[in-house]
């Protein structure tokens, strides 16, 4: 039976927005936060607005208010924002094949794939019967509208909010720990996770919370790498 | 800073970002097809990947010092035993994030 273009949109939106509902307590928090720093900084709340949508990506836009309150420096700037998003050249290439042959969407899924929209479009088990690419497109767009309308909110109404939602912000740890679960259980072994964990809590070790992410790339590169022969022969992992 | 060097700045977070987010896809497009290195690197990156993100989560949790990560650990476990449970996402991450709340405003 032909569907409707109309009917596969409301279908795919219908699909997709269930998994971005943690994303939208977890960026809406962030994001009033966020907003809030940068109102409390002396920016006018405009800078929010329009960095949450443009730069899109939760720790940068954090540490580019500190970057934008100092002496201009561009090359550390520029330094910097590489090492911070480096993660992403990751994302790239785990979504080289979901996205092929996407349109004129391919590039708004690219522009938009921070951390929490690539780990549901990654994980996500889509129903044959939705269309995969306006489901990742619902996901990127309802996310960047959680994260831009937060950053707004805080921008605007500054410090008039009280907190009084201590710990609110690990509903992104929680979401993180059920995607990590999630591949957990698919996977026929646990080569790569165990690879990623001993790297990540080895260089956090070493190189401490603020610049231990390009060293645990390298060397998940390199163990990956390494033993890609005895992982192929296990069958890859999923 | 001048406004001119604050867009110029913020300019250049973009940059950075985007030049991270869409490098993969220019280097290995859609009609010169993706070298066999890359394809594993693919398939086997996400699990690495999630494992790297919790411990990003993590970055910042001190483990030496009261509350010596406690709150986030039961919160987790209760996040994990939720999830085996009922395999339920969203009741996973609100029941771990209450707990969470619950355990840094009320116990620790």
């Amino acid at each position: 039976m032909q569907q409707s273009k109309k009917e596969i949109i409301k279908k795919a939106f219908v699909s997709a927005f269930p998994y971005t509902i943690p994303i939208f307590a977890g960026f809406w928090f962030l994001g009033i936060a966020y907003g809030i720093y940068m109102n409390v900084s002396g920016f006018s709340f405009v800078y929010p607005m329009i960095m949450s949508i443009v730069i899109y990506g939760g720790s940068l836009e954090f540490i580019a208010v500190s970057m934008l309150l100092s002496p201009f420096a561009p090359v550390q700037v520029f330094v910097m924002t590489l090492m911070i998003q480096a993660r992403h050249l990751f994302y790239g290439i785990a979504m080289l094949d979901k996205f092929k042959n996407m349109g004129w969407k391919k590039f708004y899924l690219i522009f938009g794939l921070c951390d929490e929209t690539f780990s549901i479009n990654y994980t996500a088990e889509i129903a044959e019967d939705v269309d995969r690419g306006w489901f990742y497109f619902f996901v990127t767009l309802l996310d960047h509208l959680y994260w831009f309308s937060g950053a707004a909110i805080g921008g605007l109404l500054g410090n008039l909010i009280q907190f009084n939602t201590e710990g609110l912000d690990f509903v992104m740890i929680a979401m993180f720990v059920v995607i990590f679960l999630e591949q957990w259980l698919k996977e026929k072994h646990h080569f790569s996770a165990w690879i990623g964990f001993i790297s990540g809590v080895a260089c956090l070790v070493l190189f401490g919370g603020d610049s231990f992410l390009v060293p645990t790339m390298i060397c998940i590169l390199v163990c990956l790498s390494w033993f890609r022969k005895p992982i192929e022969k296990e069958g890859g992992i999923v | 800073m001048t406004v001119t060097q604050q867009i110029i700045t913020i300019a250049l977070c973009v940059l950075g970002t985007m030049l991270t987010r869409f490098l993969p896809f220019l280097i290995f497009n859609e009609s010169r097809g993706t070298p066999s290195y890359i394809q594993y690197l693919g398939k086997v990156l996400p699990g690495a990947i999630f494992s790297m993100l919790i411990v990003y989560c993590f970055r910042n949790v001190s483990f030496l010092q009261y509350s010596y990560g406690l709150p986030e650990l039961l919160s987790v476990s209760a996040v994990i035993i939720l999830h085996c449970y009922k395999r339920n996402m969203l009741l996973s991450i609100a029941g771990g994030t209450i707990c969470y709340m619950l355990l840094v405003q009320l116990v620790f």
